[in-house]
């Protein structure tokens, strides 16, 4: 074969030595199920410093599952889930809110707090972390910058409610971005936007990676996301990473499975 | 054959639900004393409940004094007893009715509000948000709301046994010249502390009941749309069956130092 098309034992390791960057996400055989539904079954994924990872699977393949396990809000049957070189698994509640605040997440339905204006939306993830960001009181220039990060500093004393969908996925990043992560893990980022206000996003998606260095670990079934904005790609079939390589590697695979994620 | 089978799983349904709300509430025991505590959250909470319920309270309250002063009066008259009125409107509404009709309407006002709000919370997702972003969403939302439902709902029932008394004194007045004074003062000679006390112990467990029921429904709400719906319709039916439950064994247990 000619792309790097890897068993769920066997984790290209080629791949890892030719980046130079250290592994800042690293999943190692995750299993889990729900009852009788075997979700994950074995799944390996590495995430180098600075890289823009996507998964790609079907709806309903797991991938949601995965990326909450990664923030311990999903606890895997077996298998080991290191991120910043911590195991989440093993760490006590303060320490997991530490590492937590590192990792950016961006829901797949935004999730914004239905209860509370913007602004309080963005102040809230540092309510617990101001020593972090060095801020006592004045929490209102972080604000702004997060929000000019995405544009919308005009909605700040608007309810989620009254926006539309592309500004809430907009502002649901700019309140990941404000406890300034090293990764940021992107759930389904365009789902559910029209073509057009999923490019807006895909592009700030680059242009804040491009401004703070970080790492991203993107989600999606969107294969134009994925084309645009992927340095390697993994896809998720039947709860193990199927394949893995570039976009341009996997796009002309002759396998059935993996043709099937790239058929217009 | 199939109705055994459906019975049986009903059965052991009931006992996981037993078993889940009682995990629920030691949860809230063992988290309720540790720090960090939200004060302003449980403020906003105890202020959203008591706004949300107090037109309610005070329509049903005053229409449960009225109704029961005029369905009495007849028979009171009968037995010449009319002006032991207020001893008995002012005791059956402090001890029983007062409490049990104003906790049932906040179980159908705020433990359905409750089971919605943290039911669609859950759903999009915003409590795992929460919990990602360093807040015990269990501290943040479940703590203050069962609190503020606590220290609420005792305050509603003085607040809604006033009313009916008032109810049941605007009919006396009107129909049987009986001054609010005087109404009053009887009532109050009437009542003791006997009256007063099992009846405040009662709403707070009435209170502490309907936050339960609402935040355990809506926390652990089913994925979909229909989770939320199913999630605050169920919160409803379970807390006005519980609540009854609680005044069964109140009632039972006060009934025990009464006769000591
Ligand atoms: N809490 C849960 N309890 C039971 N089953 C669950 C739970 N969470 C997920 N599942 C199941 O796990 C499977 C994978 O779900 P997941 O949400 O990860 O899919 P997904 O790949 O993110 O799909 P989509 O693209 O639609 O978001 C589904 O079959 C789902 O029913
Ligand atoms: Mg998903």
């Amino acid at each position: 074969m000619n792309f790097n098309m890897t068993n769920p034992d066997q984790i290209a390791p080629s791949e890892q030595a030719s980046k130079s960057g250290k592994a800042v996400i690293e999943i190692k055989d995750l299993y889990k199920s729900f009852g009788d539904n075997h979700v994950l079954n074995g799944f390996n994924m590495t995430l180098l410093e600075g890289e823009n990872l996507v998964v790609m699977g079907k709806s309903g393949s797991g991938k949601s599952v995965m990326i909450k396990c990664l923030v311990g809000l999903e606890k895997p049957d077996s298998g080991t889930v290191k991120v910043l070189g911590k195991e989440i698994n093993t760490l006590d509640q303060q320490t997991l809110d530490e590492l937590r605040s590192d990792i950016g997440f961006l829901f797949q339905g935004s999730a914004l707090y239905d209860s509370m204006t913007v602004r309080e939306n963005l102040e809230f993830p540092m309510r617990r972390h101001k020593e972090k960001l060095g801020v006592v009181t004045d929490t209102e220039p972080l604000v702004r910058e997060a929000m000019e990060n995405v544009g919308l500093a005009h909605t700040m004393d608007l309810m989620p409610v009254e926006l539309s969908g592309g500004m809430k996925r907009r502002i649901a990043l700019a309140r990941t971005l404000i406890l300034k992560p090293k990764v940021i893990l992107y759930d389904e980022p365009t789902s559910g936007l029209d073509p057009i206000t999923s490019k807006e996003i895909i592009e700030l998606m680059r242009s804040i990676q491009k401004k703070y260095g970080t790492s991203s670990l993107i989600i999606t079934h969107d294969v134009d996301c994925a084309r645009v904005i992927s340095e390697r790609m993994i896809l998720l079939v039947d709860g193990i990473n199927y394949a893995e390589g570039t976009y341009s590697q996997l796009s002309q695979s002759a396998d059935s499975k993996v043709e099937a994620f790239f058929k217009k | 054959m199939g109705n055994t089978t459906t019975i049986f799983k009903g059965i052991k349904e009931f006992f996981i639900e037993i078993g889940d709300l009682s995990y629920f509430t030691a949860r809230f025991f063992k988290e309720v004393l540790k720090p960090p505590f939200e004060f302003k959250e449980l403020l906003r909470q105890c202020y959203q409940m008591g706004n949300r319920s107090l037109v309610l309270v005070t329509v049903t309250g005053f229409i449960i004094g009225l109704v029961l002063t005029l369905q009495s009066r007849p028979t009171l008259i009968q037995f010449g007893a009319v002006s032991w009125m207020p001893n008995m409107v002012g005791i059956s509404i402090v001890r029983e009715i007062g409490p049990v009709i104003t906790a049932l309407i906040c179980a159908g006002r705020i433990a359905s509000g409750i089971g919605a709000e943290l039911g669609s919370m859950r759903v999009t997702e915003q409590i795992d948000a929460m919990e990602v972003s360093g807040t015990n969403p269990f501290k943040y939302l479940v703590i203050t709301r069962i609190m503020a439902t606590t220290l609420m709902l005792p305050i509603l029932v003085v607040y809604g046994d006033l009313v009916a008394l008032y109810g049941s004194a605007l009919v006396e007045n009107l129909k049987g010249d009986v001054s609010f004074q005087l109404y009053f003062n009887t009532v109050f000679d009437a009542l003791s502390f006997a009256d007063l006390i099992p009846a405040t112990i009662k709403s707070v467990f009435f209170g502490f009941t309907i936050g339960l029921v609402g935040c355990y429904k809506g926390y652990y709400c089913k994925k979909g749309t229909a989770g939320v719906g199913v999630a605050a319709n169920t919160a409803v039916v379970m807390a006005s069956l519980l609540l009854f439950v609680v005044d069964f064994i109140a009632v039972f247990i006060s009934d025990i130092f009464y006769e000591l």
